[in-house]
């Protein structure tokens, strides 16, 4: 592979010709922010909070789509980027709400982190706030619409899985906003409840409605484990608190490891010390089930019967 | 002597001289508490603590009613949530919401109990607190507006530390902690000691961070401080491989409590004049050597001088800053290796 | 310390000597006003009107140099009263007779005299502590670092026992280590004298014990030298290397100019260190070491507990373990001892340090011991000496008193006194590099009475010289009552205005500590 040379912050660094300078910038130890870009999932610039100065650039640059070039100088911290980047973050708050007292992302809230890091607060204002609910319609997804910044990460993952795609952006500008299927309720969607979007939402819009309100985000100790339901192998976390798992969360999935509800619900009903009960969708609701129901495993339970179980 | 009570159902056998709030926690059953400090005499504060205590008129703060025989008691009553939900309203009412930013979000005892009892906001739109932050100490900063009037560290400083230098000023709404004559903490009598901020249960006493830092990205590690004999016992916050703060332990010899040095003067240890490499002095100057240069050096040396004038002309400087395995293999390296009992070190200096 | 650091919470009198405790042990400081608030009465016997001076029913500000006489003035007052502990003596002490005869001369008017205070104070102050249900004695520096400081702890000694305040909860005799692991590093044998847990190094069956557990053929029975000898020794050749770990002598020893001389003389000096100090600057190689935060192991706390130090985070660039560096030193010499962690260090010192015994990692893992600990079923100890003392019966040594090495004179009119400051530690290698330390204590002063500041034209803030017979240094004047007239006082902390140019090395005779507390000097205002 073709390498160029280029400068991030004084540092001089060679790396491949096809690399982006956040690329470039991370294998030196420089992290830029980054809240819409997923590497190899959602690689579209949208929301600007990445943009490093380049010298001889009219402008500043999205690093996470900017390719390096030979003979490239970047600046990632300057006072023209901390200052466009404080600017993204004051809009992003203004449509916010503030309640990070409460809220269940805190402490993992990409949001967060990066207002904390360039010191950006919430600001009262009786301006314009976009309008927006809350859906509660499935057990497994809470969707808060207030807390969107419409990365689009949601989108992308969900569009992964061909005959998934269930979210896309809807209407247009200021009212932009994310939708299932056609405006419905996740519920009233196609959703599959796999939880794609819940392992990529940078902020408390998507949530895991199994565990809210269980535990705040720094109490946790994880572990790694392997859904062995099927072949993909997709990757969880337990999630512990005080010893006790309370909970279980899907890792960065991808085409190759789908996700699916069964194979989360499977996880819960193995490790979570206190797991709530499963509900499937019937005739358009959520309705309470069994766990062999919700495993998909009556058929069999059935057929080996109770006395071969033990 | 024991009583008997009733915790939430449960039979309980406690100790005639225990509260409410020690003979819940001997069997698990959390109660919060904001004001409450183990180490005080409970003076029932802030009231988060309030239990249903079948027969009484009213809620008892639990942290300061003595336990009697038969006594039934409920933590969690619906009365109860109620009566700490009002608090906790009437508390955040008066607080900054800036959870958003404020460092000691993910530490702070206020966050907690809004999460665990679902409280976002006051929702009195009453007169909100604005006081001046005090800046003037190197160590911490007192930023009155994040205060809750819960008073420990005021009862820390002048019960424990027994300095003095903050109190509570003022009546009614103005209540606030402040040093005598409302200066600031700089020109007080307070010694830095830090362990009002160790104490404080929200974001009103913080430490100054020259760099800042999130508390979840930290993790704790139970060490002994390396200044003076007390051996104050104290956790370090780590974070990426620094350490970013300290903590008291409450256990003996120090009962969590910290001086100036132990709770602030690490900051000697990823100072840029630290000792990175091998230093070995060629025509008057250091240049920088590798570990086997300097040893073969220092080896060759030694063989040298104890075959031309024996062991007696080693003499070995051990340290009082060292560990006790260091101390004995130095001496031993002295002793069994060389052979010379020139060994000291500074204990009378 | 024969006490616990808790057991001051419940003393009904507290005598401290020479301790500025809530500086320089400050959580012991605050430990001893909480016991206070619970109505204990503090004596206060020291030179400065320091900050726990104010909580004390009496202080005694005597004259630098004069415990010994402090001491006995005392004892007289006690026997002339009757309130000695006779049930005490008589049980657990030898040689009473002498000690009354001692101190018979020491009438509260003649120690007036000497130590320059108010003979009534002596009177009171030896009430209160004869007649105290627990008494406690806090001693620190002001009582060692003396050319009689022997002379001095003995005296403490003597006035404990004479009121049996011995052997008791919250009752005994509490010297306050200076430095994290002063205790551990004289419990492991970093003494000339001996071997781990005290054990003469003279006694050639004790040397042969160690020399079985070591595997060395023989170890030397001649006890070695200190410190100030050593440098000594380097100066007439006699000792050709030194090897210096964590000790910065060239800010802590006294005269400085005649230190620098010694260092440059010696053939090679290493120093391990964590910072570049002012010691290491002399040095042929320095060995860049870890710091507490960056390494396993135990320190030995002032109360004699043992406890645990853990790894936190790693050490900057290639620095090591001190432990580390030792053993690849001694492997590199011959000896193939291998160790993969302290704690393998820590099971073989226990194996031959017997007040260690009992001691593990796994038992100190949340709260340290205290030694002595003989076995692994044994708690630890609380406090020493109940019962019984370690030769049996206690003996009564009667102590003249008798003046310091230098005493002031025309030329030199001065006592300067030195001590620490809250705010930085020892020589500032660490404290000096924090920067809010340094902003509370940002340089070297001396402290000067009003009246003496006055008679040479000094005001707050002026500089002053000050001078020795060995040498001088220019420091800025803090005007204050703190001191007497004919007393100064330097912190020693500084490298820029080292009192330790001016102090004084004469020697203790057995302890061999030098003399910190008193010297002779002159000031004058600097132009």
């Amino acid at each position: 592979m073709e390498m160029v040379n280029l400068t991030i912050d004084g540092v001089h660094t060679r790396v491949p010709k096809n690399w982006t300078v956040m690329d470039a910038a991370k294998a030196i130890g420089i992290d830029i922010p980054a809240l819409c870009y997923l590497k190899g999932v959602n690689e579209i610039g949208a929301c600007r909070i990445c943009v490093v100065e380049v010298e001889k650039a009219r402008t500043l640059q999205a690093s996470c789509v900017l390719p390096v070039a030979e003979g490239m100088v970047v600046y990632t911290e300057s006072p023209k980027v901390v200052d466009a980047r404080r600017q993204i973050l004051r809009l992003l708050l203004d449509n916010h709400p503030n309640d990070c007292l409460t809220c269940d992302k805190a402490g993992e809230c990409k949001l967060q982190e990066y207002a904390y890091r360039y010191d950006v607060s919430f600001v009262e204002h009786d301006g314009w706030r976009r309008e927006s609910h809350i859906d509660t319609s499935n057990p497994y997804i809470h969707r808060d619409d207030n807390k969107c910044i419409l990365c689009g990460r949601c989108v992308s993952i969900c569009a992964q899985v061909q005959e998934r795609s269930v979210l896309s952006f809807g209407d247009r500008g200021y009212r932009t906003h994310i939708i299932a299927d056609n405006e419905r309720t996740l519920a009233d969607s196609a959703c599959v409840s796999c939880g794609r979007c819940l392992s990529v939402c940078p902020v408390g819009a998507l949530l895991d409605n199994r565990v809210i309100g269980k535990f705040r985000s720094w109490e946790l100790e994880k572990e790694d484990v392997i859904c062995n339901r099927c072949e993909y192998g997709c990757e969880f976390e337990l999630l512990k608190r005080n010893g006790k798992i309370v909970g279980v969360r899907a890792k960065a999935p991808s085409t190759d490891r789908p996700l699916c509800l069964k194979g989360r619900l499977t996880l819960d009903l193995l490790y979570n010390e206190n797991p709530d009960v499963p509900l499937a969708k019937k005739d358009g609701k959520y309705v309470e089930v069994s766990w062999a129901k919700a495993l998909e495993l009556e058929d069999l339970l059935q057929k080996l019967g109770a006395s071969n179980i033990e | 002597m024991l009583v008997n009570l009733t915790i939430n159902g449960q039979q309980v056998q406690a100790e005639r001289d225990m509260t409410i709030l020690q003979a819940a926690r001997s069997i698990r059953i959390e109660i919060p508490t904001l004001c409450y400090d183990e180490r005080l005499v409970a003076h029932g504060a802030c009231r988060i603590c309030v239990v249903e205590v079948k027969g009484a008129r009213t809620l008892m703060p639990s942290c300061s009613t003595p336990v009697v025989e038969g006594m039934v008691i409920e933590t969690h009553s619906p009365t109860v949530i109620e009566a700490r939900k009002e608090i906790l309203r009437l508390m955040i009412e008066n607080h900054p919401l800036d959870c958003l930013t404020c460092e000691k979000s993910g530490n702070c005892i206020l966050q907690d109990l809004c999460y665990e009892y679902d409280v976002k906001e006051g929702g009195f739109n009453g007169e909100k607190k604005d006081y001046p932050i005090d800046d003037s100490n190197p160590f911490f900063t007192y930023d009155p507006n994040k205060c809750i009037l819960c008073g420990r560290c005021v009862r820390v400083d002048n019960e424990l530390q027994c300095t003095g230098a903050i109190n509570l000023i003022d009546r009614g709404f103005g209540t606030h902690v402040g040093v005598f004559y409302d200066r600031d903490f700089d020109s007080s009598v307070c010694v830095s000691c830090g362990n009002c901020v160790s104490v404080c249960p929200v974001g009103a006493l913080m430490s100054k961070q020259p760099k800042k830092f999130r508390y979840w990205d930290t993790h704790k590690v139970t060490t002994t401080c390396s200044y003076c004999g007390v051996g104050c016992q104290m956790d370090l916050l780590v974070k990426d491989n620094k350490v970013v703060g300290v903590e008291p332990v409450n256990i003996e010899p120090n009962d969590g409590l910290l001086c100036v040095k132990g709770k602030y003067g690490y900051r000697f240890i990823d100072h840029p004049d630290r000792l990175k490499k091998p230093l070995i002095k060629k025509d008057g100057k250091f240049e920088e050597a590798t570990w086997d240069e300097a040893m073969d050096l220092i080896v060759s040396k030694m063989k040298k001088i104890k075959e031309d004038y024996g062991p007696d002309a080693f003499g070995g400087f051990s340290s009082a800053r060292c560990t006790n395995e260091e101390n004995y293999l130095m001496q031993k390296l002295f002793r069994a290796v060389i052979g010379t009992n020139n060994i000291d070190h500074c204990a009378r200096l | 310390m024969t006490n616990s650091i808790d057991e001051f919470l419940d003393a009904d009198v507290v005598l401290i000597v020479g301790s500025n405790t809530t500086e320089n042990h400050p959580v012991i400081g605050a430990k001893v006003r909480q016991a206070k608030n619970k109505g204990a009465k503090i004596i206060v016997v020291d030179p400065r009107k320091i900050d726990i001076s104010a909580d004390a029913e009496i202080h005694l500000q005597l004259k630098p140099g004069t415990n010994v006489a402090f001491a006995n003035g005392m004892m007289n007052v006690i026997l002339n009263k009757g309130l000695e502990n006779k049930a005490f003596i008589e049980e657990r002490m030898e040689d009473f007779e002498k000690l009354k005869k001692a101190v018979e001369k020491y009438t509260p008017e003649v120690v007036a005299e000497i130590c320059e205070v108010d003979p009534e104070d002596i009177i009171k102050a030896a009430e209160l502590y004869a007649t105290a249900e627990k008494g406690s004695i806090i001693y620190c520096m002001g009582v060692t670092q003396h050319s009689m400081g022997t002379n001095n702890v003995m005296s403490m000694a003597n006035l404990a026992n004479l009121c049996g305040h011995m052997g008791r909860e919250s009752t005994g005799v509490n010297p306050l280590r200076g430095q994290n692991n002063v205790q551990g590093a004289c419990d492991m044998g970093a003494l000339p004298t001996s071997y781990p847990a005290y054990q003469a190094v003279s006694n050639p069956e004790i040397a042969e014990k160690f020399g079985k557990a070591w595997g060395v053929e023989s170890l030397s029975t001649v006890p070695g030298l200190t410190i100030v000898e050593m440098l000594n020794a380097v100066e007439k050749g006699d000792i050709k290397m030194l090897y210096i770990m964590g000790e910065n002598p060239m800010v802590s020893d006294p005269d400085l100019n005649h230190v620098k001389h010694a260092l440059e003389s010696s053939d090679f000096l290493v120093v391990q260190d964590i910072f570049l100090t002012e010691t290491a600057e002399l040095a042929d190689v320095v060995l860049p070491a870890a710091s507490f935060a960056e390494k396993d192991g135990t320190f030995s706390n002032t109360e004699r507990r043992v406890q645990r130090i853990r790894k936190a985070v790693d050490a900057p660039g290639e620095a090591r373990p001190d432990w580390v560096i030792l053993m690849e030193i001694m492997n590199r010499l011959g000896y193939d001892k291998k160790y993969n962690s302290a704690e393998e260090i820590f099971d073989e010192l226990r194996t031959v340090t017997p007040s260690y015994a009992g001691i593990t990692y796994d038992r100190i893992e949340k709260l340290g011991i205290q030694w002595p600990c003989p076995n692994e079923d044994h708690p630890g100890t609380k406090f020493l000496h109940s019962g019984k003392f370690a030769r049996g019966k206690g003996l009564f040594v009667g102590m003249e008193y008798q003046e310091s090495a230098e005493m002031p004179d025309e030329e030199y009119p001065l006592i300067l006194t030195t001590g620490r400051l809250l705010y930085q530690y020892h020589t500032r290698s660490m404290s000096g590099r924090v920067e809010g330390l340094n902003k509370k204590a940002p340089e070297s002063f001396i402290e000067i009475h009003p009246d003496t500041a006055s008679s040479i034209g000094v005001i707050e803030g002026d500089m002053v010289k000050v001078a020795s017979r060995r040498g001088s240094i220019t420091v800025k004047a803090r005007v204050s009552d703190i001191v007497d007239k004919n007393v100064v006082f330097i912190p020693f902390h500084f490298a820029e205005g080292a009192a330790n140019k001016l102090t004084n090395a004469a020697l203790d005779p057995k302890s061999k500590i030098p003399e910190y507390k008193v010297c002779a000097v002159q000031i004058e205002k600097s132009v």
